[in-house]
Formats: structure tokens, C-alpha cells, sequence
């Protein structure tokens, strides 16, 4: 957990510097509990992406317990706050249940979000922990993608199965997920091309590949992971919310942590539309795919690093 | 489309200030209010947000406008004046060398960005022209980032220079332009790996390539649907590598876009392009002034007259009334008034470019234009000999038999087709005056 923590405060660092600087300024720079304070809250929260409405929110839930608990010191108030988020961040138990099932993955997502890097990371996570791995490469659209997920498979030494471009992806699908029963592979991961969620005709070519799924391997354990660019605005929650509606969808992937993304979003997604975010991307070799931690990721956003002295908490 | 729910949220505000004969100041701070929450949820960056209400507050709640006939278009206005003024008031091309000296351009941006889409993109428009472009893979990181141009430079018939991923990137920059010397290229892309500003190794390599190189043009690419963070991008490559331009990709999804209107304020430097698609001839023009236009609920019309002007012409259309007014209207027309509407960017951009369309309008309009319906009928049409277009009575049972396989439909739709047709031509001759002023009496044949 250790390296967990701090690999994830590493890449956040950027994170909590935006908002926890902001929030501890909020929390250490009123004497009282006012409008002012939840105002410039409420802005704070903003600047994170974490979104109006979740803001909102989750500003409606602490005054509610200001008012219940009477509190009147505004450092008290974010031990509340902590909670609260952390409430909204609650992933459920069987998580993770697919790496240890006979399951097929299929990852989606908008262009250029980290796809194929995400399907690359996970199969080294999954072969390092002893599981058989194929990989699918459906995504026959984009100019080299099967090339890039290829070095991927041969970085993390697993099977892959693809085709050329301008294949048809469902086929690939077909074949891949056939191949995977023949071979008694574990985790089958499917590769998409990147779509914008509001092109119908790629939208419904995605419900026909996750059909195909269904159809061939019925007893496969499903997951379908949508994959989300970390620095994306309000736009994610649409994202994630289109893609829900051709797939059943079971968890996020948040990716490119390591720059100024703003975590927020996060929160955002899993408040409104109760998908929990499973990964986190923060880096771009092999082994910088975490599992997302609510309890860490709120701690890192607020604790000023925690394996780091709180000194300059002022 | 970009900016639609914001266009919503605006109209929203404004329908209440309409209604209004004269405007308080309490008016003003709430819809202002208003317009404040629209666009942070649009993902405008908070500090541009703050200054923009703040300088259309300060405007609105001056005399002029309490004192104004209608205070409501007085603010909308205000509002769309001082958001051309954010977004930058003039569309601008790409700064070329002149006469035959040689262009260097260096892409940049965020991983995932569409740069490498993007290189593609402007060589193609370069092309068009006449500009001899070469474009150098400067990605040594992402596996097939290399392959990626290559294939995308074929597409667009452009040359690509590459040394494989073991050369510094700097390198491989100062032998693309001897290479592009010996071999007459007056245009050099170097597509460059993406990066995180805040990351200083990869920042200084492309520091580095422009302390050794003159590079004429650093374009940064920014993913539309950015969010805060999108600030801190625009900043941080400016700062560090120095940016002379900006290209907003993925436009053609359904973000609002607020990072349009933050990255111009924030660099000073001007929006060049937005990425409109996944096909590599989809970048076009930024034009600021008409955005401000569309997200206030004008709608896009300027564009919309452009592209019409640009794609039909009179002559023809001309021609087209006349053989419709005598009912002579043939399949060849058809196709032809097809052909003009693809030119045009196809049926619902169009729609979408009209004022008053947008919003969730939009969504019931778009599901109610079948676009693969209008395909399936030009299929049928072009699978008919060049007679039996300009003279329909010829089709006989076996001669759209023939058609319906070569269309790879149903005889019953190629039948279906015939006789609406018939009956679109017949109406029309019964009718000839009626064209003019009632035109949604008939249907046309899709």
C-alpha cells in the first residue's frame, strides 16, 4: 500500500497543490463558518472539475452537518468534507473480480484518451499476476493502432489477435473471443477505436461488439471499462453516460493523472452516475496503472501528502 | 454541436430579461448569475469566467443601457460583444514564409491531443495550396506513433521523414531539413510526442529543437473538451516552448468548449483551426466572432451563407427551378442536388448551422434525417443507367431488378423510389405556381 500511496501522491502532487491549496486556504483563512466561506468553497471545488452540481452537493451535505453537529471552526469542517467525498467515491466490493474470473474486458472510450495505453498496462498487470492474457485489437480504424497495442503485447509477452485496418472490428471481436475460449485464455482485453460519443453510427457498431460478446461467450465474467482522459472537463459525464447506454459499463478508467489533471472529475462521476472509477493512469510506461482507492485518493487530495510532513499546511 | 448547451442556458436567461421593459441592477446580476454558472459548466476556465462577468456587469449596468429602448438585446449584446472580444475578434491563417523560403511548423501538445491526426490534417490543406509539405516524425515514445504518420501522410499524398525511434528528436528535426532542402519541400511539419507541461525533461527536448532550429510556427493542439486544466496546458507550453497558434481538436463531439473561449485569453495567442472529425479533410477555420454568435443562439448563419456561396451554383440552381416549375425534373437532377447538399457538409450540418435549431432540438431533428436512408436512395439512383435517369418511364420490372442488386436493396424500396418520384413529378406539374411560397406541400422522394 505504501507504494501505492505514494506512487499516487507523486502524481498528484500537481492535483493537491490546485485544490488543496485552495481548500486549505478556505479551511485556514476564516475565523467563521459564513456565505462567504461556502462561496469561495463552492469556487474552489469548481476550479477541480469536480462539476457544479456534485459541488453543490456535496456543499448542501456539509452544511447540513455544520448546522447538526454545530460546528463553528472552519478547520473542523474538513474532516466533514473528507467524508462526505469519500461517501460519494465508494466503489463496491467485487470491484476487481474480473482478474481473477475467466472474463473478457472491453475497454472504450473518446479519441485519444489512453486506450490502447490502458489495454497495454493491464495485460503486464494481469500477466505479472500469473493470469493468461490475450488481447484484441478492434480498433481497425485508427492509422497504426494495431501496431501500437502490438509492441504492447510483446512489452508485456501475451498473446494478441487482430486485424487489418479497415476490418471490420466485430469480426476481430468474433475471432478473438473464439480464440480466447480455444486457448483457455483468463482475461480476454478488447482494444475499440476511439469514437466521440455523440456519433450514432460508431456508438451502435460498439453495441454490436459488445453483443457479439455476449453471444459467443456467455459464461465469461464481463467488464467494460471506459476510459476517461484525467484533464477532461464537464464533457466526461456525457462521455460516461453515452457509453453506458451501449454497454453495460462496470467501472471508469481515469487516465494522465500525472500532469495538472484535476481529479475531480472523479468525484463527479461517481456521485451522478455511481460508476466507480477502478484505475488510474499515471504514467506512460507499463507498470503505471494503479487501482483507484477512494480512501487514498481523498487522503492524497487532502492530507498535503501524508508521507510528507504537514508543514507548509498553513 | 460545441457551445449548444450553453446556447440553451443564454436563451434561457435572456427569454426572462426579454420580457422585461427596463432593466435593475439586480436584472443584470442575475442573469449574469446565470451566464456564470453556463459557463463554468461549459468548462470556461473560473478566472476568465470571473473577468468576463465582471467587465459585462460593469458595461450593462452603465446608463446606456438602463436608458436603451430594449434593455434585454442591450445586454445580450454586452454579452456577445465582450465574448468576441475573449475569443479574439478576427479569424486568423497560418503565418507562412514567403515566396519559396521555407515554412517550419512544429506541433505540440498533451498526449491524446490529435497532434499526429492534426499533422496530417494541415498538410493536406497546405497541399491544396500548392505548398510541397514534409512531415517528420518526432514521436520516439508511443510505440507506431511513426507508422501512424506514415500511413496518414500516404492518405494525404505527403511525404514523411523518419529515422526510427532511436534518434534524438532534435536530430532527427535538423536532418529533415536537409532533407527537405535536397528535395524541394517548402513546408516542414515536425509532429512531436505528446507530453505534460508539467513534465521538464520533454519540455526542455522541445525547448531545445527551437534554441537550434528556426521554427516559424509552434502549434499547440488542445483537446476541446478540456477542462479547467486547460489553462495550465495553454500556459505552461507557452511559457516553457512558446506557442505561436492554437488548434482545438474533437470539436465535432458534443463538449461545450469553454477552453476556447479561456486559451485565447489566457496566451494571447490566436484559435487557427478546429478539428472537426475523424476523416483527414475534416479541419476547418476558426472563426471567434461567429462562434460568440452561435453561443448566444444566432446560430452559425454566416457560415451556413459561406458554405452555400462557396458550393452552389447560381446558374444551376437556377436551371433546377425551372425544370422543377415544368415538372421535368429527372433523376439526374437529383443526383446533382444531392451532390450540392454532400458539398455542403450533408444535410444535418446544415440543420445545425440555422438559428433557432439548436440544443435538444438538434437531437429530434438529426434522428428524423436518415443519413444511410439518403445513401441507400443514392445508391438506387446511381445504379441506373444514364437513360433510365433522365427518362424514369423506361424502368420496367426487369430493369429495376437489375437496379435493386446493383443497389444492394429490396425491389420493393426501388419500386417505393419510382413512385414517389412519379408522384413528386406529377404534383409538381399540377401545381406550377405553388413552388414558390409553399414548398413543404410536396415531398421529395427521401
Amino acid at each position: 500500500m505504501a507504494n501505492f500511496f505514494s506512487r499516487l501522491v507523486q502524481g498528484l502532487a500537481k492535483t493537491r497543490d490546485n485544490i488543496v491549496e485552495g481548500i486549505d486556504s478556505i479551511f485556514n483563512g476564516y475565523s467563521e463558518i459564513d456565505d462567504d466561506f461556502y462561496e469561495d468553497l463552492e469556487e474552489t471545488l469548481i476550479m477541480g472539475d469536480i462539476g457544479i452540481n456534485t459541488t453543490s452537493a456535496i456543499i448542501e451535505d456539509l452544511r447540513k452537518k455544520v448546522k447538526e453537529q454545530h460546528l463553528k471552526e472552519p478547520s473542523k469542517c474538513k474532516e466533514f468534507l473528507i467524508e462526505s467525498m469519500k461517501e460519494q467515491m465508494n466503489a463496491g466490493d467485487t470491484a476487481y473480480e474480473f482478474e481473477k474470473r475467466q472474463s473478457v474486458v472491453l475497454v472504450i472510450g473518446v479519441n485519444g484518451v489512453g486506450k490502447t495505453t490502458t489495454v497495454g498496462k493491464l495485460a503486464g498487470k494481469l500477466k505479472d499476476d500469473g493470469r493468461k492474457v490475450m488481447l484484441a485489437a478492434a480498433d481497425t480504424f485508427r492509422a497504426a493502432a494495431g501496431e501500437q497495442l502490438t509492441e504492447w503485447a510483446h512489452r508485456a509477452g501475451v498473446d494478441i489477435i487482430g486485424g487489418a485496418e479497415g476490418a471490420d472490428p466485430g469480426a476481430v471481436i468474433f475471432d478473438a473471443v473464439n480464440a480466447a475460449k480455444a486457448r483457455n485464455v483468463d482475461v480476454l482485453l478488447c482494444d475499440t477505436a476511439g469514437r466521440l460519443h455523440n456519433k450514432k453510427n460508431l456508438m451502435e457498431e460498439l453495441r454490436k461488439i459488445n453483443h457479439i460478446i455476449n453471444r459467443e461467450f456467455p459464461d465469461a465474467y464481463r467488464e467494460t471499462l471506459v476510459v476517461l482522459d484525467g484533464a477532461t472537463g464537464q464533457n466526461a459525464l456525457q462521455q460516461a453516460r453515452e457509453f453506458s447506454e451501449v454497454a453495460d459499463v462496470t467501472g471508469i478508467v481515469l487516465t494522465k493523472l500525472d500532469g495538472t489533471a484535476k481529479g475531480g472529475i472523479a468525484v463527479a462521476i461517481q456521485s451522478e452516475l455511481k460508476i466507480p472509477v477502478k484505475y488510474i493512469g499515471v504514467g506512460e510506461s507499463i507498470d503505471d496503472l494503479e487501482k483507484f482507492d477512494a480512501d487514498e485518493f481523498i487522503r492524497a487530495l487532502f492530507d498535503k501528502g501524508g508521507a510528507k510532513p504537514e508543514e507548509d499546511a498553513v | 454541436m460545441a457551445f449548444e448547451s450553453l446556447t440553451d442556458k443564454l436563451q434561457k436567461v435572456f427569454k426572462n430579461l426579454r420580457s422585461k421593459g427596463k432593466l435593475t441592477e439586480d436584472d443584470v446580476k442575475t442573469a449574469l448569475k446565470e451566464v456564470k454558472l453556463a459557463l463554468l459548466e461549459a468548462d470556461v476556465n473560473f478566472k476568465v469566467v470571473k473577468r468576463f462577468i465582471k467587465s459585462v456587469q460593469e458595461r450593462a449596468i452603465g446608463a446606456d443601457v438602463m436608458n436603451g429602448l430594449n434593455p434585454g438585446q442591450m445586454v445580450i449584446k454586452i454579452v456577445n460583444e465582450e465574448m468576441t472580444a475573449l475569443m479574439g475578434s478576427e479569424t486568423t491563417e497560418l503565418k507562412m514564409e514567403p515566396g519559396k523560403a521555407t515554412t517550419v511548423i512544429m506541433m505540440c501538445g498533451l498526449n491524446g491531443a490529435g497532434k499526429t491526426t492534426t499533422t496530417a490534417k494541415i498538410a493536406g490543406k497546405l497541399k491544396l495550396k500548392g505548398k510541397k509539405c514534409l512531415l517528420v516524425a518526432c514521436d520516439v515514445y508511443r510505440p507506431a506513433a511513426i507508422k501512424q504518420l506514415q500511413i496518414n501522410g500516404e492518405k494525404q499524398g505527403v511525404d514523411v521523414f523518419s529515422m526510427g525511434e532511436n534518434q534524438r528528436p532534435l536530430d532527427i528535426a535538423k536532418a529533415s531539413l536537409q532533407h527537405a532542402q535536397k528535395n524541394g519541400h517548402n513546408v516542414v511539419i515536425f509532429d512531436t510526442a505528446g507530453r505534460q507541461q508539467i513534465d521538464e525533461e520533454l519540455m526542455a527536448e522541445l525547448a531545445e529543437i527551437k534554441e537550434n532550429i528556426t521554427v516559424h510556427q509552434t502549434l499547440l493542439v488542445v483537446d476541446a473538451c478540456t477542462g479547467q486544466a486547460a489553462v495550465d496546458v495553454a500556459q505552461g507550453f507557452h511559457d516553457k516552448v512558446g506557442i505561436d497558434g492554437v488548434i482545438l481538436s474533437k470539436m465535432d463531439g458534443d463538449t461545450r468548449g469553454g477552453a476556447a473561449l479561456s486559451i485565447k485569453e489566457v496566451t494571447g495567442k490566436p484559435i487557427l483551426f478546429v478539428g472537426m472529425g475523424e476523416k483527414l479533410s475534416d479541419l476547418e477555420q476558426f472563426y471567434p466572432d461567429r462562434m460568440a454568435s452561435r453561443i448566444l443562439g444566432m446560430g452559425d448563419v454566416l457560415t451556413l451563407i459561406e458554405k452555400a456561396s462557396a458550393n452552389i451554383d447560381e446558374e444551376k440552381e437556377k436551371k433546377m427551378g425551372e425544370k422543377l416549375k415544368k415538372g421535368k425534373f429527372d433523376f439526374e437532377d437529383y443526383l446533382e442536388s444531392m451532390e450540392q447538399m454532400r458539398n455542403m457538409g450533408g444535410l444535418s450540418s446544415i440543420l445545425s448551422m440555422m438559428p433557432g435549431l439548436g440544443g435538444s432540438k438538434m437531437g429530434d431533428i438529426a434522428s428524423m434525417v436518415d443519413e444511410k436512408q439518403i445513401a441507400r436512395t443514392e445508391a438506387i439512383v446511381l445504379s441506373m443507367t444514364v437513360q433510365e435517369r433522365r427518362n424514369p418511364d423506361l424502368l420496367n420490372p426487369s430493369r429495376k431488378h437489375r437496379i435493386a442488386r446493383g443497389a444492394g436493396v429490396d425491389i420493393a424500396e426501388v419500386n417505393r423510389l419510382v413512385k414517389q418520384f412519379d408522384q413528386a413529378r406529377k404534383m409538381m406539374k399540377q401545381m406550377p405556381g405553388m413552388l414558390g411560397g409553399k414548398k413543404g406541400k410536396f415531398k421529395l422522394p427521401f
